[in-house]
């Protein structure tokens, strides 16, 4: 039955079980949220001094697993744009409307739609969708992304 | 000196389950998000992933205090508040017209090469000026 199922579904859903288990580390260690939009906002916008050390030690962990992940798979390509345009008005949607918002598709997504958290539900409802309506606009009718 | 060890760890969990689960990968996410294209389901094997963890980890909660001691966060209000809204139709427009959330930003600045810094950078650029637009909507629409 295994090689049914498309392959990268499987290394999703071997992926996900690892971000579930950091976010329960992240929990039931420290007791935090794992949200990485409010781990970055807050060393960002001085909100997080009070527990700076802890903000940089995750994402240390978030930056350096990859660099020792990497060697180990071949043909890793992200098919990331090269429009610098489209980059940076990406790059200012998420950055202002993840804290706008609170939280993002880890904090609200992964942590509160386990909790049953309406907001969370809410929040992934309106960037699900919003996401797809940009992808449609952008890709299928002006032919930009 | 616990507390940065489980802080370190956790991340660690979380940057190889992003790298190893195709979500730095931006035609993955677009994938998902484009309905009217090839759709690409993924997305929701990792969610589906990550969630049965995560709500197994909030259910061992109850009668526990964190291992570093402290208080585990308390549920949030249920109040749907126009910035909730606001902020997250922003943050889809962002995450559709790039495929980087801010997990997968972090995890992919070591092999994504120039695009990937020039969206994290943006990205932060925007987290500084959020506080401003918080207060900017504050003022013409007092919230609530």
């Amino acid at each position: 039955m295994l090689n049914t199922i498309p392959t990268d579904w499987l290394y999703g859903l071997g992926g996900g079980l690892l971000i579930g288990l950091g976010g329960a580390v992240f929990l039931l260690g420290n007791g935090r949220v794992m949200g990485a939009s409010g781990i970055l906002g807050g060393l960002v916008d001085g909100s997080g001094k009070s527990n700076m050390a802890e903000r940089l030690a995750f994402l240390a962990g978030v930056f350096l697993m990859p660099v020792l992940l990497y060697p180990m798979f071949s043909d890793v390509d992200t098919h990331a744009t090269t429009n610098i345009a489209v980059l940076i008005a990406a790059g200012l949607c998420v950055g202002v409307g993840t804290r706008l918002a609170n939280g993002c598709t880890s904090g609200h997504g992964v942590c509160g739609i386990s909790r049953l958290s309406l907001r969370g539900i809410v929040a992934t409802v309106f960037y699900i969708m919003a996401g797809g309506l940009t992808v449609v606009l952008f890709r299928h009718l002006l032919g930009v992304i | 000196m616990t507390r940065m060890f489980l802080a370190l760890i956790a991340g660690g969990l979380f940057g190889a389950g992003l790298f190893i689960s195709g979500m730095t990968d931006t035609s993955k996410v677009q994938g998902w998000l484009d309905v009217f294209g090839n759709w690409d389901p993924t997305l929701a094997f990792v969610m589906g992933g990550a969630i049965i963890p995560m709500a197994i980890a909030w259910l061992l909660t109850n009668g526990r205090k964190p291992i570093v001691g402290g208080e585990f966060p308390a549920p949030p209000e249920p109040k749907l508040g126009r910035n909730l809204v606001l902020g997250s139709i922003l943050f889809g427009i962002g995450w559709g017209l790039a495929g980087l959330c801010p997990g997968p930003a972090v995890a992919s600045l070591s092999y994504g090469g120039w695009p990937h810094w020039v969206f994290f950078a943006a990205m932060l650029a925007g987290m500084v000026l959020a506080p401003l637009a918080r207060a900017q909507l504050d003022s013409a629409v007092p919230a609530e």
